[in-house]
């Protein structure tokens, strides 16, 4: 009993993680309708930018701002001169656009800064809990709680701010948005600076927690996280979330128990095709 | 021409073919596919099964390989009644995925070792290798590419293209999107199972990782490279991406970043392929070859 409980709590830091990378990829989609699989790429930019940073400083709060500001200009400047651009084109011509700065970012990463794994020498300022027998390391806390505070954050400007409500209105109808007085390329813009700034604290987790930095780090949650977005509904940020922690529980609590013969990460996508072919506008999406 | 040229032909001219499948689901019927490596893969299983476990000749299995490939593309094809667009797009991701992991992880296909000593292919008791090879994948090549000139010339491709352009209204004019989304899908897979084939019997080695994700995008990164929808644009498209890898080699680690960098620009600069309606060399050649309106 005592490993099922550790197991779910590494399976819920596991869906945070996803949670975290996912939400940008909701965001962005919700605005723009691109399925940005270069977001892996800005969240392995943080998760390098975290590490050097925190290197020469030596502060983990200099290393999180610092990164997050980074990855914020990178997500502006993949949009400015990729997306934008080509947004009159049919879908997959950004789609293949951003398969290319994926590849190509996590080759530059590791022609700067070596193909080798790189270690996070970095603890979070987060105790050790117990609740009865049970263990929850320092490393899982700081996951738990970032993770909240970072949906907390953006369940606020969404909901509770201006700012928000013009988010909303252009991921729902841009032209009809632009039509009463909001600027939608801004709006744009600020969701790509918000998403990868999010992206830049997940690569700085990750980091940290398996103590691992490396250039391809990236590959696996680009195409995972599509997955995620088609099983929350493509464009619904709560619906990312809670696909997110269900596939990170999943995936933790299968691999541990059922013997099954197909590797962790093939999971994700078995999941969205059934869920693709019960539901196709995914578990929270509105059928368009 | 020597034998390191002659290789890369010949994996340029199978790559072509799977692209020219790619292009009659991509170009005629505007149903995205990023997992065409999937059932490139599937070819070059059935084909390395039939060769070295059923004993099959190359011959005798190229039917079984095409309809078996073409069985499963209309299988995995019907998702895309489903689910539109980007959905597709990610479904199409998905089943590379799972096929991959299929063939990865089951012992029956060989597992991480993958299958090797798949004969080579007998014609007329000459044992086909180099360019006698090359010349057997150029002549599939063409008789691809016939049939996608067919293609467009068929009452078929008039249907696929009207669903391309506007499903509803194709609809309303009697043209069942099922009928000819599944059509096109058949067409394409078999297409890139008789690549796969090719490829199995050239390489005499098959491995999951041969028929990965990435290997899907390059596909497609060529078909858009050259123009989705024409005739020529997936073999000049190939042809590109095939070369450039060579091209960029004494560079040695720069190499991929460059080719990518170069994918990126493209991609960016010339979204409609070189031979797409727009594009700087359609522009260049006009004169020379299309005489009059677009076509």
């Amino acid at each position: 009993m005592q490993l099922f409980f550790e197991q779910l709590l590494n399976g819920i830091a596991m869906g945070s993680i996803y949670a975290l990378v996912t939400l940008g990829l909701a965001l962005v989609y919700g605005v723009m309708r691109i399925l940005h699989v270069a977001h892996a790429a800005v969240y392995t930019i943080g998760a390098y930018a975290g590490l050097y940073i925190f290197g020469a400083t030596g502060s983990l709060a200099l290393a999180f701002l610092g990164s997050m500001a980074i990855c914020a200009a990178v997500g502006v400047v993949i949009e400015r001169f990729l997306y934008f651009p080509l947004l009159r084109y049919p879908p997959f011509v950004p789609l293949i656009g951003s398969i290319a700065v994926l590849l190509s970012i996590e080759e530059a990463a590791r022609l700067v800064a070596g193909p080798y794994i790189l270690t996070f020498p970095a603890r979070l300022p987060f105790p050790n809990l117990y609740l009865g027998a049970t263990q929850i390391s320092s490393g899982l806390l700081a996951i738990y709680v970032i993770t909240a505070l970072v949906l907390f954050v953006l369940w606020y400007i969404t909901t509770r701010t201006e700012l928000g409500l013009a988010m909303r209105a252009a991921s729902q109808d841009a032209p009809i948005a632009g039509a009463m007085g909001i600027n939608s390329h801004g709006i744009i813009t600020i969701t790509f600076i918000i998403g990868s700034a999010i992206a830049a604290i997940a690569g700085i987790l990750v980091g940290i927690y398996y103590n691992q930095v490396y250039p391809t780090m990236g590959t696996v949650p680009a195409y995972k996280t599509l997955a995620l977005i088609v099983v929350g509904g493509l464009g619904s940020v709560p619906g990312a979330v809670i696909a997110s922690l269900a596939l990170g529980m999943a995936e933790t609590l299968l691999i541990g128990y059922a013997n099954i013969p197909l590797p962790r990460d093939a999971l994700a996508f078995i999941a969205m095709i059934g869920v693709l072919m019960w539901r196709s506008e995914g578990l929270l999406g509105s059928s368009r | 021409m020597n034998a390191y040229v002659t290789t890369i032909v010949t994996v340029i001219v199978i790559q072509a073919i799977a692209v020219c499948g790619l292009n009659v689901i991509v170009g005629y019927a505007g149903q995205i596919s990023l997992g065409h490596a999937a059932f490139f893969g599937i070819g070059a299983y059935a084909a390395a099964l039939l060769a070295t476990k059923a004993g099959f000749s190359f011959w005798l299995g190229l039917p079984l390989v095409i309809c078996i490939s073409g069985l499963i593309g209309l299988l995995l094809g019907l998702p895309s009644i489903r689910v539109r667009e980007d959905f597709l797009a990610i479904t199409t991701i998905g089943i590379n995925f799972i096929v991959e992991a299929v063939f990865r992880y089951v012992p029956f296909f060989g597992g991480a070792l993958g299958l090797g000593g798949i004969p080579r292919i007998l014609f007329f008791d000459i044992r086909m290798k180099g360019q006698a090879f090359l010349i057997l994948a150029i002549c599939f090549l063409v008789i691809c590419m016939l049939v996608s000139w067919w293609l467009t010339k068929s009452w078929a491709s008039l249907a696929c293209y009207a669903i391309r352009e506007d499903e509803s209204a194709a609809s309303t004019l009697g043209i069942s999107p099922v009928r000819f989304k599944l059509f096109a899908f058949v067409v394409g897979t078999a297409m890139a199972g008789l690549s796969g084939s090719l490829y199995a019997h050239y390489m005499q080695f098959i491995s999951a990782g041969d028929f990965s994700f990435p290997v899907s995008v390059g596909f497609l990164s060529m078909l858009v490279l050259g123009g989705m929808g024409t005739l020529w644009g997936p073999l000049i498209g190939t042809i590109i991406l095939g070369i450039l890898p060579e091209v960029f080699r004494p560079l040695v680690d720069y190499r991929v970043f460059l080719y990518t960098l170069l994918l990126l620009l493209m991609i960016r600069f010339q979204p409609g392929g070189l031979l797409g309606e727009g594009s700087v060399a359609r522009r260049a050649l006009a004169p020379l070859f299309f005489r009059g309106g677009k076509r």
